[in-house]
């Protein structure tokens, strides 16, 4: 293939070399995009409602539907007793969002991309909404497992089944995101492959780039709703037990 | 048979992931478009788009094992 391996753009770099002791921890790309991600939220949120007034400006009025919007999704979904928990919601939507909106800058990088860091994520809220349930409710959080109103014999198949199924939530929230932001980026990448090779024909590869990164966009800001929404799913089931 | 047509054929058949994936998605805008002719003030379209965006992520697991045997092993 005469084109540049379309994963190299997946490939962490260190920009900082640090070593303390054994351990690596070198400031890389991918961590210089995450303190981006979290620096332009930040400084949006804050120079945006610097000046609050009761009617708000066009930047204000951005941050409060932005606000509003996550505000209604926590409280229709998880319902009441869910207030405390509504800022840890917003700030993995933000981190998310902008970390794959920023990846979609050409030659930046997109570091949800990475399945370690969408695992990150992925089981600091499963293990934070299990502690949730178990505080909340005790040993009667166990009923979580067993579906209501079904007969005793299906339950010794119903039981395995719905442990199962809430001991793989954090691989297949983390996998979710992971698997779309790479194939998005590869697939951007290999059509962006065609385009030298074919010459005067690779306005059509172009073309479908275009196109492509249209796709990417929603894809971005949905999967980062998708995130956040079934971590608040998540989260309603260990507040209510369904 | 050598490795490299292996993981041609490998990634081909990864690729039939996205088969459910495309029913599943035309399933959804099938329902929603069905929906809104039916009763066009149903606030809908945001459980399509979540709907959408669950069916998607499922073909792109074998898109995923497909540029994975392509480009990583």
């Amino acid at each position: 293939m005469a084109t540049e391996n379309p994963l190299n753009q997946f490939v962490i770099e260190r920009l900082i070399p640090i070593h303390i002791g054994g351990v690596d921890a070198s400031f890389t790309n991918a961590a210089l995009l995450m303190t981006l991600a979290v620096v332009v939220v930040t400084g949006f949120i804050m120079l945006t409602m610097r000046n609050a007034a009761l009617v708000p400006n066009r930047w204000q009025s951005v941050t409060e539907m932005f606000y509003e919007f996550v505000a209604d999704m926590v409280e229709t979904n998880a319902g009441h007793g869910s207030a405390p928990y509504f800022p840890f919601i917003f700030t993995l939507f933000a981190f998310i969002l902008l970390g794959n909106l920023l990846g979609l800058i050409p030659y930046s990088y997109t570091f949800t991309g990475q399945i370690i860091v969408t695992f990150a994520l992925a089981i600091t809220v499963f293990i934070g909404v299990t502690i949730i349930g178990i505080v909340r409710h005790g040993f009667h959080f166990l009923r979580l497992f067993v579906p209501q109103g079904v007969p005793i014999v299906l339950l010794v198949l119903l039981v395995p089944i719905e442990i199962l199924s809430y001991c793989i939530r954090p691989f297949t929230l983390s996998i979710r995101l992971f698997a779309n932001m790479m194939a998005g980026h590869t697939m951007l990448a290999i059509f962006a492959g065609f385009v030298a090779v074919l010459g005067i024909a690779g306005v059509l590869p172009l073309a479908v780039d275009v196109a492509l990164v249209l796709l990417e966009l929603l894809v971005a800001v949905l999967q980062a709703y998708v995130f956040a929404i079934l971590a608040t799913l998540y989260l309603a089931d260990a507040l209510h037990l369904h | 048979m050598d490795l490299a047509s292996a993981k041609m054929i490998g990634a081909g058949i990864a690729c039939i992931a996205l088969v459910g994936a495309g029913i599943g998605i035309g399933n959804v805008f099938a329902a929603l478009i069905n929906s809104l002719a039916r009763n066009p003030a149903a606030q809908v379209t945001p459980f399509a788009f979540l709907g959408f965006a669950l069916a998607e992520a499922t073909g792109l697991f074998g898109l995923a094992i497909a540029f994975l045997i392509l480009f990583v092993f």
